[in-house]
């Protein structure tokens, strides 16, 4: 199977085992549920008290989501930067060794 | 392969007729929720680790300052991973770590640096984890699960399975790992008044592991995919590193 093909597939399964809870468990809340371990927590220890609070909350569902996307945002931009600079430096690298150069050093910019 | 992965998920499904209702917790052990005592105890055992990663990192680079790049792509890597909050069979989310490149690269202490960083910023910008669980959410997600990654990748090696196993046992298990050792942390922490240490870690397990099975095969096949194309493009850092034997 060709590279190609092969990462779509895989790609594909991934998608799939993203989709298959939400297909099979239509009513769940799909919360991340921090407050199930304070739940847990408050069974096995009802008088634990949280000693400290986070520094900052972001003030709304909306901001958390822009952070979480910022996250996401600077590592794929990293990852595409990434993968097409060794595509491109690895097509130029063949067209030079053919005609019977060799490329020295690599500057990455980092 | 498929076929036990199917089996997998047919008994995930089952799992999750008998329990409609568990919702799990994001990854991180949340701030203040972790007595004092115990934040110091894993904060102090971090941080012999966190040294290791800094000289370990300082080492790649100065032997082969080509490997930056690569460095990058790894933290890059956590970090994507880390903000993808997917849904599981049991009807809550939780989000892969995507540590275990990383540890295939670098060895086992280069991504207790990274993996920390990606959780100083959820930690100070999402609420997410904390300040205070630092030190023990760093412990499990920067130290034990990449140790396991790379200990699994080099064992996978030398039994001579077929790479993409090797990196995918890797990987698969560095997360589930990553999660058993959160569930010890709060278990040892709140432990139950009948059963204790032992009947708090069922508890906390029941509700970790279900959920971060499926999220488990999706980081390890996104591993193999950024994996594969390391091999085919990166040959040389790779052999550099010793991740891949060099061909004679």
């Amino acid at each position: 199977m060709r590279t190609g093909v092969k990462n779509l597939f895989l790609i594909f399964i991934v998608l799939v085992l993203a989709v298959f809870p939400l297909v099979v468990n239509k009513n769940a809340e799909f919360g991340g549920a921090d407050g199930q371990a304070e739940k847990i927590i408050g069974e096995l220890h009802p008088d634990y008290q949280p000693w400290f609070e986070s520094v900052w909350e972001p003030p709304s569902g909306e901001i958390e989501s822009l952070l979480f996307a910022l996250q996401a945002a600077l590592g794929a931009g990293f990852i595409g930067y990434f993968i097409g600079f060794y595509r491109g430096w690895r097509g130029n690298h063949v067209k030079q060794k053919q005609t019977g150069e060799l490329l020295e050093e690599r500057d990455t910019g980092v | 392969m498929r076929k036990n992965t199917w089996v997998l998920l047919s008994i995930l499904f089952l799992l999750f007729l008998f329990f409609p209702q568990q919702n799990a917790w994001a990854m991180h052990i949340m701030e203040g929720f972790l007595p004092l005592k115990w934040c110091l105890f894993w904060y102090v055992l971090t941080l012999p680790f966190l040294v290791a990663g800094i000289l370990s990192i300082q080492k790649a680079v100065k032997v082969d300052p080509g490997v930056k790049m690569l460095l990058g792509l790894a933290g890059a890597f956590a970090f994507v991973l880390s903000a993808l909050k997917l849904p599981s069979v049991t009807g809550s989310c939780s989000h892969p770590t995507g540590v275990g490149l990383g540890a295939i690269l670098f060895g086992p202490w280069a991504m207790s640096v990274l993996g920390c960083i990606v959780l100083l910023f959820q930690a100070v910008l999402l609420a997410h984890g904390g300040l205070t669980t630092l030190g023990a959410n760093t412990f499990s997600m920067a130290v034990v699960g990449p140790l396991a990654a790379y200990v699994l990748f080099r064992l996978g090696q030398r039994l001579a399975m077929p790479r993409w196993l090797s990196v995918f046992v890797a990987a698969f298990l560095g997360d589930l790992l990553t999660y058993v050792t959160t569930s010890i942390q709060l278990a040892l922490a709140f432990p139950a008044s009948h059963g204790g240490v032992v009947a708090a870690m069922v508890k906390f397990m029941g509700i970790f592991a279900i959920t971060q099975v499926p999220l488990a095969i999706s980081e390890g096949i996104l591993t193999i995919i950024v994996f594969n194309f390391l091999v085919a493009h990166n040959r040389r850092e790779l052999e550099q590193l010793r991740v891949l034997s060099r061909e004679v």
